[in-house]
Parts: structure tokens; sequence; C-alpha cells
């Protein structure tokens, strides 16, 4: 052969495995073809691509074809998009469309080291389910947070960040979906999902502590000690004291912020909220809870920026 | 008072004290590839570790921008085994192209000591091995402390002889006499790599590591094994053909891939059982390729093959629970 | 060669400091707390009331269900409160607090140090009356005793083995126990071969123990059907798995109890507080405690009423040095590090370790470098380091696959690890997660 003819036969044979190739592909292609909804596409389209589980399903496809399947969106609330993102699927899907309350992550835990002195070190693995299923923690109090970070890493959009300073998570108001993840990761059963307000305005009592008030004001200086005097002043009936704790029902609050004036251990955290006009004591104001969410613009409506 | 979870005390290993413990044991190879290859040796030594280190800490600092740890010793393990698998007249600009290799491209592009899949040596040897044919086959002869460098008298390697020899139908006889003794051999009084020659020293090495419980016998023993039985079956067959078991087990880099390079713990697999498979298929593979491949070695590259397996191994090949028998 | 178990295994220095002390007796503080869940199993309730009388081995607390355990007042006086206080647990839990006055016992309590040899129980009122007067594991699981006597229908009991190995270092209490009460542990040892009905017991115990072999040895002469085994050093022989194959050469199933093998595994301190119980009326309320640590001026054997606080051991022997970084109830590998001086003696506390701050720090934790020693020295045959990967990402479905509740907890994995590496600690939280899975499956 000469070399113009391996050329050609080079040429020839590898174009031939070529469409061969190419065709058995094709006819299996077509063979093994799936159905699917075009819709379910579009949907996951719309949708933020977080993939956080935050909707209850494994990732946003999931979401997408849940969304198509279901007769109606009222189950189906994707804490990332918002109501935004409903009413974008709504339209999609040709379906009705509740606008639902958007939500945010609150830290019910303001023992930072100056309100509970540390008694011991740990020094485990960086976990707090492992330090959990060892002991109740660094200080005398065996509801607070650990301060390890499970959140943290729970987090898929950076909302939150320990604060080196009080050794506690911080949340980012801006940047907080309200997806549950980090609730489902403390083991501490210290975070709790609630009600966005205006302006992110919060109130709600920083503490989980369920001992006695005695036992629990000792182990930590802005423990709940569940005096009712919250509950008493309370003008919606939105307090509840049990197992020497309270806790305000962000439905019926009003944010009306008696309850913060009359807490004794300051344990009621205001965020969000104007200085007060009329100053109550100014001691109390330095020994506030440093839960304090970063300051935030408007954003009642999370858009497409703050995924 | 601290707090954590059980165990409250720990072995007195440590990454740093493992790693040092290779190095000693590598000394007597060194000390012994300096006296047959003088000075060209301790040049490439030299100039192989320092590079390695020196690759290691830029890279750690200006790429993955963490803090440089070099006390663990990992880039002079490197850097010595680059060393021991180069000819000793090597020049210097191409052990630095290894070096950048073996560090940048077969550990740090990994995310550094603990995740690369294939041994770093032997990734910058055989990009070297590949790239500059001439300069890595050119072998100085052994001398009595020689002090040239780039200009020594240089031959061919005993499996170079061999496969020559084989290839051109000679008698093994007369092949056999153009090689050195099998106890020549054992000193390293051959050319070659500077740290694979010496046999006895290697072996000392090895000796050291297993009695510090640095690495197990598990693969040193399966590759030398597997690559005995394999020639050994070849040789019986055909002796004409065919060199006997200890010559392929004291020549090439055998010995030193052995002790040295298949045991590196990042790149082989995690089981005891596993780890024999790994060593049976490097022994396996060092053996077609000398004897059926275009190489006359194939250690380098059998190690490699497998390291490239270890993930199926560690995947299919368990260790023997405990407790896993039927219920009587 | 001694018999050892065959998997992985460590060799930890022993640092057993008081294997020559003898065991001392602590008399009880001014004041007393008595958990109430000491064992495992559901905690105990209460029966007695503030300021109620109580005498030395009053019943004070209720076994509440078959897998818990009766407790027994440790000391005469009256009850202050019942409260909660951080127990060994690290957490607070349910306590009974005791204020001493004299030392009253139950008239029904034997005191005389004479040795009674023979009983004529049957096998049902053995094991009723260990039930009854709250016998658990010593060894430090503290699994209620009456359980494993209980042999369940269709499983044979061929060998009773009893653990003397104590392969924690620094732990002594066994092994003076077996030095000093020899008799009376091959009596309980006796009353437990009754209980379960087999004619053959082993005692195994480790070979750094040599007085403690010959010791037994001799008196063994007496007895019919026991026998010494001497095993050689080696970490965790006194896991019962691994000790049924050191002494038997029998692997207990996975997933399976020793029972599954005809194998019953009891600690001495068991065998010895059984015969009390049965010879001497005595409930269990008091046990023999290590107290040691290298800076510890005098590292003692004490026998220890339940619910003196820590503290009033470590002040017994020696008081607390100053350079303490930690303070372990139990040995080294597998005790846990309390948070608190004032935690209270439970029955499960063989030993309290003082560890000097220098030696208590974990070393910083570097990269995995695939050594493959955790694979080698885990005696149940697993792979620690994917485990804890696998405890990490959460990967709870493939951590079952790759067996994670085989798992003991022995620690030989962290001890071995040269990069530091938590394994143990992310091992332990996959197994909490799996075996919740698990049970969640099953119900």
């Amino acid at each position: 052969m000469t070399e113009l003819q391996i050329i050609i036969a080079t040429i020839v044979s590898v174009s031939a495995i070529g469409i061969l190739a190419a065709s058995i592909l094709y006819a299996a292609a077509q063979k093994f073809k799936v159905f699917e909804d075009p819709r379910i596409d579009e949907v996951e389209d719309a949708l933020p691509s977080a993939n956080c589980g935050g909707c209850g399903y494994p990732g946003c496809r999931n979401y997408a074809e849940m969304c198509v399947k279901a007769d109606t969106l009222d189950d189906l609330y994707c804490p990332v998009g918002g109501n935004d993102l409903t009413a974008t699927i709504a339209k999609i899907l040709g379906k009705d469309a509740i606008a639902k309350a958007p939500k945010v992550a609150v830290l019910r835990c303001a023992g930072s080291p100056e309100h509970r002195a540390s008694i011991n070190v740990y020094d485990g693995a960086e976990n707090c389910k492992v330090a959990s299923a060892l002991y109740s923690g660094s200080t005398g109090c065996e509801f607070g947070c650990l301060g390890l970070g499970d959140c943290v890493v729970a987090c898929d959009f950076d909302a939150i960040a320990i604060n080196k300073e009080t050794g506690l998570p911080e949340i980012i108001d801006e940047k907080c979906t309200g997806c549950n993840a980090c609730v489902k990761a403390c083991p501490k059963l210290i975070l709790e999902l609630r009600k966005k307000a205006k302006k992110d305005r919060k109130i709600f009592v920083s503490c989980i502590n369920k001992e006695k008030g005695g036992v629990a004001k000792k182990s930590c200086a802005v423990a709940c000690i569940g005096c009712k005097k919250c509950q008493k002043v309370c003008p919606f009936d939105a307090i509840v004291v049990e197992n020497f704790l309270a806790y305000i029902d962000y439905d019926k609050c009003k944010l009306c912020r008696k309850c913060v004036d009359v807490c004794p251990t300051n344990a009621i955290a205001e965020i969000n909220f104007p200085p007060k006009k009329k100053k109550p004591v100014v001691a109390k104001e330095v020994a506030k809870p440093k839960v304090v969410a970063k300051k935030s613009v408007d954003k009642t409506n999370p858009t497409d920026e703050s995924k | 008072m601290k707090i954590s979870p059980s165990p409250h005390n720990y072995g007195k290993d440590s990454v740093s004290s493992l790693m040092y413990g290779v190095i000693v044991a590598m000394i007597p190879a060194m000390l012994v590839s300096f006296y047959f290859f003088g000075l060209g040796a301790i040049i490439v030594t030299l100039t192989s570790v320092v590079s390695a280190m020196a690759f290691e800490w830029l890279i750690t600092k200006y790429l993955l921008k963490k803090e440089p740890s070099l006390i663990d010793g990992s880039a002079i393990i490197t850097g010595l085994l680059l060393a021991f698998n180069v000819p000793s007249n090597l020049p210097i600009w191409i052990i630095l192209i290894g070096s950048l290799v073996a560090i940048g491209m077969g550990k740090m592009s990994f995310g550094g000591l603990g995740n690369n899949p294939f041994n770093p040596a032997l990734v910058g040897r055989v990009f070297l091995l590949i790239s500059f044919p001439v300069q890595m086959t050119k072998w100085p002869l052994p001398g009595n402390f020689p002090m040239e460098y780039a200009d020594a008298a240089t031959g061919a390697t005993p499996l170079g002889v061999m496969k020559e020899g084989i290839n051109n139908g000679e008698p093994m006889a007369d092949i056999l006499q153009n090689i050195p003794s099998h106890m020549q051999m054992f000193y390293g009084q051959m050319g070659g790599s500077l740290g694979e020659v010496a046999g006895l020293a290697l072996l000392i090495g090895c000796l050291y590591m297993l009695f510090r419980g640095i690495i197990t016998w598990h693969i040193p023993v399966s590759v030398l094994g597997s690559i005995a039985i394999f020639t050994g079956i070849l040789h019986l067959a055909s002796p004409e053909k065919f060199a006997d078991p200890l010559f392929h087990i004291l020549t090439g880099g055998v010995l030193l891939g052995a002790f040295f390079m298949a045991t590196d713990y990042v790149t082989s697999p995690m089981s005891q059982k596993g780890q024999i498979v790994f060593g049976v298929g490097i022994g396996v593979l060092t053996v077609v390729i000398r004897v059926f491949g275009a190489y006359p070695e194939g250690v380098s590259f059998a190690i490699l093959i497998m390291n490239a397996f270890v993930p199926l191994i560690n995947n299919y090949i368990k260790p023997k629970r405990f407790g896993e028998v039927k219920v009587a | 060669m001694a018999k050892t178990f065959s998997k992985g295994g460590v060799h930890p220095p022993e640092n057993k400091l008081s294997a020559n002390s003898a065991i001392q007796i602590v008399p009880p503080t001014n004041v007393v707390s008595i958990p109430v869940s000491q064992h495992m199993g559901a905690p105990s309730s209460v029966i007695v009331k503030k300021n109620d009388q109580v005498k030395v081995g009053q019943l004070i607390a209720q076994s509440a269900g078959f897998v818990s355990a009766n407790i027994h007042s440790s000391v005469s006086g009256v009850v202050q409160k019942i409260n909660t206080i951080i127990d060994t647990s690290g957490y607070k839990r349910k306590a009974v607090i005791i204020k001493v006055e004299g030392d009253e016992w139950m008239e029904n309590i034997d005191r005389s140090a004479q040795i009674i040899r023979n009983f004529t129980m049957s096998s049902e009122e053995i094991i009723k009356r260990i039930n009854e007067f709250g016998i658990v594991g010593l060894g430090g699981a503290t699994f209620p005793s009456h359980v494993k006597l209980s042999i369940p229908k269709g499983k044979v009991a061929k060998v009773l083995v009893i653990n003397g190995v104590e392969c924690e270092p620094y732990l002594t209490a066994d092994h003076r126990l077996m030095l000093e009460k020899g008799e009376e542990i091959l009596i309980g040892i006796e009353i437990q071969m009754k209980a379960i009905n087999v004619s053959r017991a082993i005692i195994g115990i480790e070979n750094n123990k040599p007085d403690a072999i010959a010791h037994l040895t001799k008196l063994a002469s007496s007895f019919k059907g026991i026998e010494i085994v001497g095993l050689k050093v080696k970490y965790p022989q006194g896991g019962e798995k691994q000790l049924i194959k050191a002494v038997m050469n029998r692997e207990v199933p996975s997933g399976g109890l020793p029972i599954d093998v005809g194998a019953v595994v009891h600690n001495v301190g068991t065998a010895f507080a059984v015969y009390e119980a049965v010879q001497k009326n005595k409930p269990l309320f008091e046990r023999v405690v290590t107290v040691t640590g290298k800076s510890l001026s005098k590292p003692s054997n004490f026998m220890a009423r339940i619910g003196v606080p820590i503290s009033n051991l470590i002040e017994a022997a020696g008081g607390l040095p100053e350079d303490t970084g930690k303070v372990i109830s139990g040995g080294p590998m597998m005790g846990k590090s309390l948070n608190s001086l004032e935690v209270p003696m439970a029955k499960g506390v063989s030993g309290v370790l003082i560890m000097p701050d220098n030696e208590s720090s974990r070393r910083r934790q570097a990269a995995c470098i695939r050594c493959a020693k955790c694979v080698s020295v885990c005696p149940m045959g697993l792979e620690p380091y994917i485990l804890m990967t696998l405890a990490e990402r959460e990967m709870w479905e493939r951590e079952e696959n790759e067996r994670i509740m085989d798992c003991i907890e022995c620690g030989s994995c962290s001890f071995v690890c040269p990069s530091n590496r938590a394994l143990l600690d992310y091992i332990r939280l996959g197994k909490g997660a799996v075996g919740k899975i698990m049970r969640a499956r099953k119900a």
C-alpha cells in the first residue's frame, strides 16, 4: 500500500466506525427515550437550583416534578424562592398559588461568655453532635449553644457565621432563606424559624432553658427564669410560659416590645428596632443579648439576588 | 478541666515520625549510591530533595494559600525517591522539571498529602522517562566514589543487556557473561538509577521499616513473591529465553519499588488482603512489561497502573469482618 | 504462645500504678447522691420521699422494666431531696440525695468476714436474687446481670466466661479484687454456673497479672469446672467478643450476642457482687474503684460506696494534683471524661483516672495519609477511616453497609492514628444515627 492508500483507508474506516457508532447511539436514544413533561424543565429553570432540601424534597428537580404532579401548590413551598417563585410556578402550571409568610431562622440562646462562664474546655472533634453526645456543654447551662458550628456547616447560603466574640452563631437575615437546614442540624434544638416581619424586626425569647428560675439564672445571666412578667404584660396573649420558659407566638405578637421592657434578665431579644425614645434603664442595654442580626434593608419579599 | 470523647491516650506515631522513619530507611541506599556514583549522585539527590521541598512550599503558600508545612517530611521522601529513580548524570534542569511535575502534578494538584492517587515520585519519573528518553537512559557505570558528573562513563543496565541479548537471539550463557554477577548486583555494583542498584542497602532499609512498624510485609512480599514465581515459571519453561528469578528481583527498580514505592501509604490499598492483590498485580505487570513489552524495565509503570486500581481494590476487597460467620 | 484474639488490637502503655496497693475502705461523706440511672436500660423509679429514713442496703429505687435494675441506699440517713445532679453521663440526671447519719445496715446483711461456700438456691432463685439486689455488669458497661443470666428460649449456654482481663491501662480494681477476694469470686462463679446451668467456666486473665493467675489457679483446684487461662496482653481483650475469641476461639456473629456461641460473659467484679448478694444478703451498693494518675501522690484501690462524690475519692488518694488536665471515669481508652468533680460514684465507675495537663490535650488533627493503621488495628475488622468520612458526610445507608454497628468503640483506631484524626468521635456519631434509623425501621 502506498501512503496515500493508507491515508484513504484510515479515513474511510474511521468514518465508517463513527457513522456506525452514531447510528447505534441514535437508535438506542430513540428506543429508550422517556417521555417527560416539558413543564418539569420549565419549572426547574425557574427554581433557585440551590438543592438545599428546604422544600422537603431531595433536590430542585424532585421539587419541580412534585409541582407538576400535585393538584395544588399549597404544600409545596420553596423557602428560597419565596412567594414570588410560587407565583411564577403557578403561572407556568396554571394553578393557584397561596402566599405564605416567609420565615427566617433565629438563635434562641444568648449565652456568650460574659453571661455564662465556661467551667471546662471541650477538646474533641469540632462538631456539636459529637459534643452533645458526650456531655451537657462547657458551661453550667445544659440547653445552650455549644458554638461548634453544625449550623454553619449545614447552611447552604452562607447565612450563618460564628461570632468570635460571643462564640455564638449569627444569622444574616438577608441571606437566610428559611430552608430549615440549620434547625435540623442543631442537636440542642436551639434554632427556630420565625415569621419575617416588617423591616426584619424580631422579638423572641432568646433562651430555651427549662430549668427552674434559680438554677437557670445561676448558670446563665440572660436565661429565661419563667417569672411570667412578660406573660402578664403582653396585651395580645402572645406569650406562654411553660416549664419555666416563656415562648412568644409570632403569629400573635405585634412587636410592641412591652415584654422586652419588663424582662428582668433581658432574655427577650429585640432585633432591628430603632433605639427607644424613653430609655428604660441604661445598665440593661449593656447586657442586651448579642444575637442581633446584621442590619438589613427591607427585604420582606426576597428576590432573585437574595439566593 | 478538659473534656473530650474517649480514647484519652494516643500512640507514639505521628505523620512526621513515620515519614522520617522512611527517610532513615532510605539512608543506607543513598550512601551506597554516593559511593558508586560519586559526585553525580550527591548533586542529583540534593537538587531533587531541595527542589521538591521548595516546590511544595511555594505551591502550598501561593497556589493553595495555606500555611505551608514541610515538617511532615513527605516532600523530602518524594525528592529522595525521585533522585533514586534517575541516573546520576542527569542534568539539573531536567531534575527540576521532574521534581516540579512530581510535587505539582503528582501531589499538590490533588490537594496535597493524602489525596494523590499516584505515587508523586513515580509520576515525575515516568514523565521524565517519556519526555527525555535519551538523558534518562544513559546510565553511568559504578566506580569508587567517582568525581565526574555530566561526563561520567555510561553503559547499559543489566536488564538492558539482557533484553537486547534475548532479542538478538544470543545464548543465555553469553549474555550472563556481559552482566555483573548476582552477588555484585546485590551489593549494587551495576549501572542503573542511583537508588535502585543497592539491593542489600534497600533490604536493610526495608527491615528497619518493618521493625519500626512503618510498613507491613504484605506488599513487599507479594510483589517479590509474584515476580519470583512468574519469572521462575518462565525460566523453567525456557531457560534460554528467560532470565532466572533472582536476576529479575535484583535488577532494575524491583527492590526499590517493592520496599519504598509500592508501600507508599497514600497510594496503596487499605486492607491487607487488598495490599496482597495490589502487590501481586505489580509483580505480574512488571514481568509482563519486562519480558513481553518494549521497555527493559517496568516497575514504575506497574506501580502507577496498580495505583489507578487502588480505589477499586479498596471498594471491593474488604478486610474480613469479625463475626462474619453463619450462626451455628 | 499465649492465647489472645486474632484480629487487630493495640498495646498501649500499661501504667498499672496502683497494682500493689491493697483495697482500702473509704467512709461515706456527709451527703451522698445516688443516681437513678446507673445501668443500661430504663432509669429506675424512686420509691422514697423527702425526709424518709433509709438504712444501708435499703431499696430506694425500683427497676423499671426487664432491662433495668434496682438501686439500694449505700448509706443510712435521711433523704434530703430528690434532685438532678450531673452524673457520669455529663448531663444532669435524677438522683436521690441522702444526708448521712451513722452507718446502720439492714439487719439481714451478713457483715462477717467468714466465707460461705455452700449454697442451696435454685437457678431461678439465684436470678431473682441478682435482679432484686440490683447487680449489673461491673466491667463498665453496667448491663443488668439478671438479663444476661436469663438464657433466651432456644439458646443453650455452654460456658461461663469470666472477664478478669482488665485490659484498660491504669485500672487495677479487678486485679486487686482477684488477689484479695479470690475465693469469693470463685464461689460467685459457681453460683452463676448454677444459674445458667453450665458445668464449665473459664476465667481469662492477661499475663501482666501473674500473681492473680497463680492465686486463682491455686484456689480453683478445689472448684470443679473452673479453669484459668492466661492471655497475651493486648487491648481490647476485655471486650466480650474479643474475650470469647481468645478463650474459646469462637466468633460471636455480627449483630449477635455471646449466647449465640453458647457463652455468657461476666466480670470478676460481678462474680464477687453475686457472691455477696447470694451468700451475704448484700445488695450492690459499693464497689472497688481504682483512683490513679501519674501525678497523684497515692494511686489506690478503694472499696467505695455508690453516691460518694468523686472528689472525695481523689482526696483519699492524696488530693487533686495541681497539673490536672482531665478527670476520667474509667480507663484512658474507653473512659468518660467528667465535667464536674462532684459526679457521684456509680455502679459503672471502675476507675477514676487523673491525667496531667500535658498529656490530656488532643494533638492537632492532620489529613488522613491512608496509612491503613486504623484498619489493621480494628478488632472488629472494620475500616474506621471510611466510617469516619461517611459519618462526616452523613451517608448513613453506606455507613450501615460498612457494618458500623459492629464497632465496639474500643478506640484503637483513634489511638493509633498518626494524623490524630477524631475517628471514634465520628464513628460514635454515626452509630447513634444509624442505630436510630434501624430502630425506626423495625418499629
